[in-house]
């Protein structure tokens, strides 16, 4: 089994209406894996039947007993976050800002806070229009650990693709360079980039690489709305020829991509050169993984 | 008292930065404005700001580092961290930089200090000037994976040395999770950016409902006007979410914005759309 990660560091460069297409292509012989879970958009395209849901919890969030607690402030002052003070005449913990590191339950001389199991959001377990189980999943509104839930989305992918003997897994990446996409990439076999050629497009996608360069992995990009300035596309194209990352294809701006989107549809779900070109490149893909 | 500005967008790419360096440019021809980029992970701005670099600060993080020689290895410190950022390999503490959030729960709690904090570089914050506009920027390390505690930082930075400047933008990291509730919380204004597709309303929903989550008035922008459909207006009429702009999709400003020029000045759609957003700020918050 083979995992493939698309990955742009900048956002909007069109990474899922690509990936969603390659999903469709692949149809049964991937799972998908939407990991852009801050904001996941790929069931927007690929009509997921949200069959099964699991709750996600991670990290902690300290509670106060408030018969137990004297008021005493030793939590207030061992917190780094701010996240507990003195108001309403008792000690209060802004769930928002605590992080969960435990160090007010130490603290406390008479044991009134607890660290609780925090919920941070669900995953999904789904069966899409391509024929293929697709993993995705919805952050709570401000939780923290994207990038554990982005590991967890992961793990049931792979789990469902050893079950299923499938090929390949098909993983949608966060934007950045953060933690989420470090979790997305763990274990990655390929790393296809998508970007686009403004000043902004490159050096997130050099930030990306940088990345990319520390975990070995073999990659190849698309440069997407090439025509929107042919100069930068030729800089681009320069810098992956020094990065030795493959450049499959260049993609012209096209409202094509907005049109299918807007009905629900992949570019290779309606007529055009795409459904061909994509082909290709899924198919180049799949001959750069490991046997 | 400054007046805050905070924009931001569920989805990436919907034109947040393009809005926050015209505005901010476009406000400083008046009045003296702070620009900061907290998109910390990927920071564009200054392609846009050609300003002077007036200085550049190393941001820190506290880190544990291990002292040997004093450690009796009793185990304390791996037991309470809840990150997995110190771990006891044998007879060797094992601390991961990247995977601490510096509570210094181990470090003030181990028995024999052999814990001490250091301070790790996480980022840079650079400090530009162009006129009445000031702009600052912080970059993330690359390998550093916490955006939070230099989304943070930087702003506790701009207020602490640029709080006369009146009149504030911040331009804030994608998506809904950590990094944008520590970039918006400090805002008096949300200005959400969006596109008119299917993409673009999903991620405005989680957006809006994150706002209003933290208690923020929102206002939104739609650039790409004339794309997609119209079930970004349809949702804002619904949800009474003012709109404040329209930018309509123009080649022109994709052009421009690729070769990282401010397009306020050629194209009028643009001006237009700043004007009508300075001016529904000057009405609603008279800062």
């Amino acid at each position: 089994m083979n995992e493939i990660v698309i990955l742009s560091g900048k956002g909007g460069t069109g990474k899922t209406s690509i990936t969603a297409s390659l999903a469709v292509l692949a149809g049964n012989d991937a799972v998908i894996a939407d990991c852009d879970v801050d904001a996941a958009n790929m069931h927007l395209l690929l009509n997921p039947d949200f069959g099964t849901t699991i709750e996600f919890f991670s990290g902690e969030l300290a509670v106060i007993n408030q018969k137990q607690c004297t008021r005493c402030r030793k939590c207030e002052d061992a917190c780094r976050f701010n996240a507990i003070g003195y108001a309403d005449k008792k000690m209060q913990v802004i769930p928002i800002d605590c992080e969960g590191c435990g160090y007010c339950e130490i603290v406390c001389p008479t044991r009134a806070i607890t660290m609780s199991e925090r919920k941070s959001g669900n995953v999904f377990i789904s069966n899409t229009k391509a024929g293929s189980k697709m993993v995705h999943a919805r952050l709570d509104i401000g939780a923290e650990n994207s990038g554990k839930l982005v590991a967890r989305v992961k793990n049931e992918a792979r789990s469902l693709a050893v079950a299923g003997n499938k090929a390949f897994v098909i993983i949608d990446g966060a934007p950045g360079i953060g933690c989420p996409v470090v979790s997305s990439l763990a274990g990655a076999n390929y790393v296809l980039l998508v970007t686009e050629p403004t000043m902004s497009g490159l050096h997130d996608l050099k930030r990306i690489c940088a990345v990319i360069r520390k975990f070995r992995i073999k990659a190849g990009c698309i440069i997407n709305k090439w025509d929107l300035n042919e100069k930068k596309t030729t800089e681009i194209k320069q810098f992956l020829q020094n990065e030795q990352i493959e450049q499959l294809t260049d993609i012209p701006y096209d409202i094509r991509f907005t049109n299918a989107m807007t009905k629900g549809k992949t570019i290779v779900e309606v007529p055009s050169p795409y459904r061909q070109i994509l082909h290709r490149i899924w198919n180049e893909i799949k001959s750069q993984l490991p046997k | 008292m400054p007046f805050k500005i905070a924009i931001a967008s569920g989805k990436g790419g919907t034109g947040k930065t393009l809005l926050a360096t015209n505005l901010a440019d476009y406000i400083s021809q008046g009045v003296d404005t702070l620009l900061v980029d907290l998109d910390v992970e990927e920071p564009n701005d200054f392609i846009f700001i050609e300003g002077t670099n007036v200085n550049s600060v190393d941001q820190v993080k506290m880190i544990p580092s291990w002292n040997e020689r004093q450690c009796t290895l009793c185990g304390n410190c791996a037991r309470t961290c809840k990150y997995n950022a110190v771990i006891q390999l044998g007879t060797f503490i094992a601390v991961f930089n990247e995977l601490c959030h510096s509570c210094y729960a181990c470090s003030e709690l181990c028995p024999a200090n052999a814990l001490p904090m250091k301070a790790f570089k996480m980022g840079e914050t650079r400090t530009f000037s162009k006129g009445r506009l000031t702009f600052i920027e912080s970059r993330l390390e690359i390998g550093e994976e916490q955006a939070v505690p230099l989304i943070r930082k930087t702003i506790i930075m701009a207020d602490e040395i640029f709080h006369s400047i009146p009149f504030q933008i911040y331009d804030c990291p994608p998506g809904t999770s950590c990094p944008v509730v520590a970039a918006t919380r400090h805002a008096d204004l949300v200005i959400l950016v969006t596109e008119p597709t299917p993409f673009g309303l999903n991620d405005l929903k989680l957006a809006v409902e994150t706002m209003q989550d933290l208690g923020k008035p929102v206002g939104v922008v739609i650039n790409r006007d004339g794309i997609g459909n119209s079930e970004v207006e349809d949702f804002c009429t619904r949800e009474q979410l003012p709109v404040l702009a329209k930018i309509p999709f123009d080649r022109e400003i994709a052009q421009r914005y690729s070769k990282g020029e401010l397009v306020y000045n050629e194209v009028t759609n643009v001006k237009n759309a700043l004007r009508k957003i300075a001016s529904f700020v000057e009405k609603h918050f008279n800062p």
